[in-house]
């Protein structure tokens, strides 16, 4: 065990030669996300069959071996697969593709059309990662890597220059420098608040008291964001380097990881690098030389959004319950059993060792005059490429949706996009051109959040949003407080009665109120943000409030008890398709015989209306209106079936 | 050491690490408050305690039970934004708390001093009052004063509840501690002994809490 | 008590001390051991959780606390399969509460509910993270991505 152990600078440094010096950079190298969504796709068959490929066409010789990577962040495209150095991305792949991709790429250096990406506006085929239009206008200083890393090899991080950083911060740079880059840097919290990262350092450095700890935040709850699974999974020695820099700055001698446990690859992953960190003597006592103790103990969350909060976080790390205490005194200076402690997101570690490494001017080379440095979004909902996109802050919101994210799909209009997750709001289209920017989302009504951006379109009802929102809040709420418990209670009936169209006058103003006293009033930023949702989705589409109080009416044709759903008899050619697919047994028709749905057994699942097949669109959503009757019984089609 | 700061006008003296709570009481300015008790920590549940606090010109609202004075604090214990958040508490919590259409004790007070309409959300109220605020002033002071853990918090959200724990039913038997504690009479009300009434752990399992 | 009973409770305590002693019986990690053994039991009954508390020295109000506060605990027996949709924002938008409509029809079931010959259990979860997939389905640790209505059928038929 201790012949690995890394005693000096110079020792890394070599490690990191060695391992290089036993990769031929011409020798063709495949990677495989294997992030979890890519894993449910089929990705680790996808990676096995390379290798098993690879060996039985003998290639053995000329192909680097395949190489299981974390999220690359092309989620909608996945399993996905890069083969360098050309940089040709396959995607979509299965394993019955392997054979020929090794056949015919690998070993005779060709390429496979019908396997790469085909943008859904021009329909041209993109052979090269860098070219594509999701990856082209990223920015991927802190994601990046995960493309060529082996989570669970700390060699390919070392090779790819990991360490480096804490080596420097270590032995080259006093505890007070180095929190002097990081506040010089500017960084502010990538986990939703914000705040200066240098700032809170300090604040734990200079409060009295031992011990002192530094916490990563890995509780990912904003339902929606999926950023720091992805970091944790697919290269957590990053997000463990940047730890143990802040630890040495803040004066800790003790950390602890907190990861959700609907994260299980991410634990795994996390919990087998510090085994490896310690093997490297990169993490305990004396790491590299340098005299620094350090120590992390991996903690799971039990399944409560609130437990991300940083108080109830720590409390859930004594072992109670997780709930959120008044913190008048900050946690950086009573946190943990009253000890200061040092708690940030995921993401805002991952940042610590670029900083270091490359230093703060480099860092405020990037991005606008508040908020320097990139972000990592969740770009999510009605989006064509839905993933993991990072970018520099100042890109507009427009450039994220449409030149990234690749525009809404099936033809159907852009509504609103949300950020912040249940602490944010939504920003309509008149506001796409915004800079994003930490003060720019606050603004207008939302916030940065930790990421989370869900693109709406018009079938995307916005009082339907806030009430998922508020119900969320009032589900997750820890119950401690009587605004934010009482107040989420009352605005979830609200607002369902207004889905539901039993709307009263009034109720526009007592969700305003109830709100105000939860902003006032809360204990926690879980009860202060709340109701963003439902007075954000107020102040830009008010309209829609009232059409579903007044009118009774849901303009997106979304909601359940507003909305109809109808088979058009002169559109229905009895193609028996949503027939087959109704999961109630509601739709009644035959071959020769338009289609009709028995109203008291139809669950309005929307089932029908995706089904129809886009020529024919014969199912109608009904809002507002009074439901035509249903067709005479043996009504033939009027058209036949091929339209 | 101590500092100074004016509360509602008037120039206060508290040492440090007292709260504005505490310091305003001694100044003979009364604060209202469910879930504070002398004997406990600081659990800032109830929220009624809220004040107004201004420094270096920017206005908070905290909550006075816990947040400790300061060197030149300005605090406002009444206010249009303090009273309209009174009254609204009382008016979301008066819900789970009433017994007859009506409201009793301190909760009875504060519903006529800040013009709180307890029938106000009471059509949108549709499961069935616990006539318990969660003030937590019951367990805590069976986990820090008397220290038996006898009676505590179940559950999260809207689900969350006291219960007691039968298995300690000897010890409360004798105790009673926390009879006197309880705002709404809950607990001197509803219990016994040998059935809990719908307050035990049992029955919270049981789905019948 | 009887026989069984007795062999039941003697297992019980022995998993707890194992579990307990993998922490080296730290109170701080309650929750971590909890975690353990609701993995290892499926579900925390009232003994387990009075073997804990005793084990770790800890007020049994504290353990329910945590153990009811949690929703990765169950105080109840689950269904031998677990069937969990996604109701995170993304797959809100792509229709999860459409899906979850039509698996409650199909089973029968409402969130949280078990069926009565203990086959399933469904639940609802707040983002599983793979919203490209969305709406997401799991069962039984199997994730299903978009499932159609004869999908569903087939999932639900071969899980015995």
């Amino acid at each position: 065990m201790d012949e690995k152990r890394l005693s000096s600078a110079d020792e890394l440094e070599e490690l990191r030669k060695e391992v290089l010096s036993k990769r031929d950079p011409a020798k063709p190298i495949v990677t495989v996300c294997t992030g979890t969504a890519c894993q449910i796709y089929g990705s680790l068959d996808v990676y096995q069959e390379f290798i098993d490929e690879v060996r039985k066409q003998g290639l053995e010789a000329s192909v680097a071996e395949a190489k299981a990577t974390g999220c690359h962040g092309f989620c909608e495209q996945g399993p996905v697969v890069v083969i360098f150095p050309q940089e040709i991305c396959y995607v979509r792949v299965k394993a019955e593709d392997v054979s020929e991709i090794v056949g015919t790429t690998l070993a005779k250096g060709e390429v496979i059309e019908r396997l790469f990406y085909e943008d859904p506006v021009t329909g041209e085929k993109i052979a090269r990662d860098p070219d594509i239009p999701f990856y082209k206008h990223q920015m991927r200083i802190v994601f990046g890597s995960n493309r060529h890393i082996d989570p669970r090899h700390i060699d390919d991080y070392i090779a790819f220059g990991g360490y480096a950083a804490l080596s420097k911060a270590l032995l080259q740079m006093t505890p007070k420098q180095v929190l002097e880059e990081v506040k010089k840097s500017n960084l502010r919290g990538r986990g939703g608040g914000g705040f200066p990262t240098g700032t809170k350092w300090e604040t734990t450095r200079d409060a009295p008291g031992e011990p002192k700890y530094v916490i990563v935040n890995c509780d990912e709850g904003d339902p929606g964001a999926y950023m720091d699974r992805s970091l944790m999974e697919g290269n957590p020695h990053a997000v463990l380097e940047g730890l143990i820099i802040g630890a040495y700055a803040t004066g800790s001698h003790e950390g602890f990881i907190y990861v959700r446990q609907e994260y299980p690859i991410a634990y795994q992953n996390t919990v087998q690098s510090i085994e490896q960190a310690h093997e490297y003597g990169l993490l305990g006592q004396n790491i590299l030389g340098s005299g620094f103790d350090f120590q992390v103990k991996v903690h799971r969350g039990a399944g409560a959004f609130v437990s991300g909060e940083s108080s109830a976080l720590m409390s859930a790390i004594e072992g109670k319950a997780g709930e959120p205490k008044m913190k008048y005194v900050h946690t950086a200076v009573s946190g943990i059993k009253g000890s200061p402690s040092c708690l940030n997101n995921v993401e805002t570690w991952a940042n610590v060792p670029l900083i270091i490494g490359k230093g703060a001017g480099w860092f405020n080379s990037i991005g606008t005059k508040e908020s320097k440095g990139t972000k990592i979004f969740s770009l999510v909902g009605k989006v064509n490429n839905t993933g993991l996109v990072e970018v520099p802050m100042g890109m507009t919101l427009r450039e994220l949706i449409y030149d990234i994210g690749g525009g809404i799909p099936h033809g159907r209009k852009f509504k609103a996009v949300q950020t912040g997750g249940p602490s944010g709001g939504v920003i309509p289209e008149q506001h796409l051109d915004t800079p994003i920017d930490f003060d720019e989302l606050t603004k207008l009504g939302s916030m940065m959040g930790s990421g989370g951006t869900v693109v709406m379109d018009e079938d995307t009802c916005m009082v339907d949003t806030a009430r998922y929102f508020i119900t969320f809040c009032c589900e997750e709420s820890c119950g401690k407080c009587i605004p934010c418990r009482e107040g989420l209670r009352m605005l979830r009936e609200i607002l369902t009665d207004i889905c539901e169209g039993r709307g009263e006058e009034g109720d526009i103003e007592a969700i305003e109120d109830i709100a105000q006293v939860m902003q006032d009033a809360s204990l926690c930023a879980l009860g202060t943000t709340a109701a963003n949702p439902a007075l954000s989705t107020l102040k830009y589409f008010r309209d829609e409030y009232e059409a579903h109080i007044k009118e009774k009416r849901c303009p997106a044709k979304a909601c359940k008890s507003l909305t109809s759903y109808y088979i058009d008899p002169e559109k229905c050619t009895a193609c028996m398709i949503c027939f087959r697919n109704c999961p109630t047994e509601a739709i009644h028709g035959s071959k020769n015989m338009v289609h009709w749905i028995e109203q008291e057994k139809c669950i309005k699942c929307n089932t029908c209306f995706e089904v129809c097949p886009p020529r024919f669109s014969a199912v109608r959503r009904i809002s507002g209106e009074p439901l035509p009757p249903p067709p005479a019984p043996g009504t033939k089609p009027v058209r036949d079936k091929k339209g | 050491m101590t500092v100074s700061l004016q509360i509602d006008g008037k120039e206060v003296k508290a040492k440090e690490g007292t709260t504005v709570l505490e310091a305003a009481k001694e100044a003979g300015i009364d604060i209202p408050a469910l879930c504070y008790h002398q004997k406990l920590a600081p659990y800032g549940a109830c929220r009624i305690c809220s004040v107004e606090v201004e420094r270096k010109g920017k206005v908070q609202v905290v909550a006075s039970c816990g947040f400790p004075v300061e060197e030149g604090l300005v605090v406002r214990t009444r206010s249009k934004r303090i009273d309209r958040i009174r009254k609204v508490l009382i008016e979301l919590m008066a819900l789970d708390t009433m017994v007859d259409g009506e409201v009793a004790g301190e909760i009875k007070k504060l519903a006529k001093e800040y013009g709180a309409d307890i029938h106000r959300f009471e059509s949108r109220f549709r499961t069935t009052p616990t006539r318990c605020i969660l003030c937590g002033q019951c367990v805590r002071y069976c986990d820090e004063v008397v220290g038996e853990h006898a009676i505590g918090f179940v559950g999260r959200g809207i689900e969350r509840r006291v219960v007691f724990f039968p298995e300690k039913a000897r010890v409360c038997l004798t105790c009673q501690a926390c009879f006197n504690l309880c705002p709404t009479g809950k607990i001197p009300s509803e219990t016994d002994f040998v059935v809990f009434d719908g307050f035990s752990l049992d029955d919270y399992l049981s789905g019948a809490s | 008590m009887s026989e069984v009973q007795n062999k039941e409770a003697a297992k019980v305590s022995r998993t707890v001390t194992r579990t307990v002693g993998a922490y080296q019986g730290d109170q701080d990690m309650l929750i971590q051991i909890l975690l353990d053994l609701q993995s290892k039991f499926g579900w925390l009954s009232r003994e387990i959780l009075g073997e804990v508390s005793g084990q770790l020295d800890v007020p049994v109000t504290r353990v329910y606390q945590i153990a009811s506060y949690y929703k990765a605990f169950s105080l109840m027996p689950r269904g031998r399969h677990i069937v969990k949709i996604c109701m995170g924002t993304a797959c809100q938008v792509r229709g999860s509460p459409q899906l979850l409509s039509r698996i409650s029809a199909m089973l029968d079931l409402k969130p949280c509910e078990t069926s009565e010959d203990m086959r399933f259990t469904l639940d609802t979860v707040n983002c599983l993270g793979c919203c490209a997939m969305g709406p997401v389905l799991v069962v039984d640790d199997a994730y299903h991505s978009k499932p159609s209505t004869p999908d569903l059928k087939k999932i639900f038929k071969t899980a015995k």
